[in-house]
């Protein structure tokens, strides 16, 4: 095991929100249908504000296709719109609007952004950039990835918790203050492998969670 | 957390209820790798995790030929239910009468709860186990750890395997 070391590391074809210099690079593995990457989208948006130009976020996808059947679609839908230089915005409309993740609403979510949307249902529908998403996925496995939201704080997982936006917002300064000024381009040790913990779980027991009442939907499988 | 069995002993054959009425033994996968993965639990949310993740990743497992298989002590009506609910696509084993019996042959058995540690072996073709994890129990431990181990098999894998396969047992 590689001990939730980022495989590979950020890198040319990684969706980047911020400065390629800021002192902290925060990525995470997601997926547009999880509730969960839903509560995390807030959170991340708040640490995006709060840190400015100290922070670079990363996104890659993680799709649990079985548990959450829209969601490997609704990843190659923000790839599409990426091929269209457009990715942060179709990816803030999915996260949005997470339980409406039909086709047809993903095309509805082109035309919004301005985007061409011929171009963009042709490529959904080919499957143009499934390989793109399962090799985002594959590498979220290598890197330790075990569940939606997994967040990599300067190339290590990150175990401590994002629920509470305080506390994460907090932890996430707490990295970037050693480094401040430094080279953003070696993150190795950035984070001692001591604070590592078990990851509380936000409220995943309650059987009334939403979470549980999407893997009801009809599974899309070839 | 037990010791469970490392690297390098053959992995203890047993045959469990991998649904109400048909039962598995692992003898009959030789030839091929197999992953166990004893779990706790049916429904418990770590547990879910980690069964939704591998069903994720039957198509990455099988290009190394390896059967998957989890194993709880959670009876077969149990698993028939979670595997339903979940649309698990690999086997889910029942470690149920008597209680626990194929755990504790691995040493993955929590005498204190009841059930099986969330521990992983990943077995060769032979039956030997070559990699073997346990995680602490509310601790998902990904699959990182048995793709590597399916690698470094699959490795020296083409001429390993096939004299594997020309003098496999019946």
């Amino acid at each position: 095991m590689n001990g939730g070391r980022l495989t590979p590391p950020v890198g040319a074809l990684d969706h980047v929100a911020g400065s390629a210099d800021a002192p902290l690079t925060l990525v995470e593995y997601g997926d547009y249908e999880c509730p969960y990457c839903g509560m995390a989208y807030p959170i991340v948006k708040a640490a995006q504000r709060k840190l400015g130009n100290q922070l670079r976020f990363v996104f890659r996808n993680f799709p649990l296709a079985e548990s959450h059947p829209h969601a490997k679609r609704a990843a190659q839908a923000a790839e599409a719109a990426a091929a269209q230089g457009q990715f942060w915005p179709m990816h803030d409309v999915l996260f949005e609007h997470q339980g409406a993740l039909e086709d047809a609403d993903l095309v509805r979510y082109a035309k919004q952004l301005g985007l061409d949307a011929e171009r963009f249902a042709r490529e959904l529908e080919a499957g143009t950039y499934e390989k793109r998403v399962r090799d985002d996925f594959r590498s979220g496995v290598r890197s330790g990835v075990n569940g939606t939201p997994t967040f990599f704080i300067n190339g290590t997982r990150w175990d401590g918790g994002w629920a509470d936006e305080a506390a994460f917002i907090d932890a996430l300064h707490r990295q970037a203050a050693p480094r401040l000024g430094g080279p953003s381009d070696d993150f190795d040790d950035a984070v001692p492998l001591a604070t590592r913990g078990p990851r509380p779980r936000p409220k995943r027991m309650s059987s009334s969670e939403p979470a549980l009442n999407l893997t009801r939907s009809s599974l899309r499988r070839s | 957390m037990n010791t469970i069995l490392p690297a390098g002993v053959p992995a203890p054959d047993f045959a469990l209820n991998v649904t109400p009425d048909q039962r598995l033994r692992l003898s009959e996968l030789r030839g091929r790798p197999v992953i166990l993965a004893f779990y706790p639990a049916d429904w418990s949310p770590v547990c879910g995790d980690q069964m939704a993740l591998y069903n994720e990743m039957l198509a990455d497992f099988h290009e190394y030929d390896a059967e998957l298989l989890g194993i709880s002590v959670d009876g077969a009506w149990c698993h028939a239910a979670f595997a339903r609910d979940r649309k698990l696509h690999f086997p889910l084993l029942s470690d149920f009468e008597p209680k626990g019996a194929v755990s504790r042959l691995y040493g993955a058995y929590r005498e204190n709860d009841g059930t099986s540690e969330r521990a992983l072996f990943v077995a060769d073709a032979d039956g030997i186990i070559r990699w073997s994890y346990c995680s602490p129990v509310g601790v998902n431990p990904g699959a990182d750890g048995i793709l590597s181990a399916l690698e470094s098999l699959a490795r020296p894998s083409a001429s390993t395997r096939q004299s594997v396969r020309t003098d496999a047992r019946p």
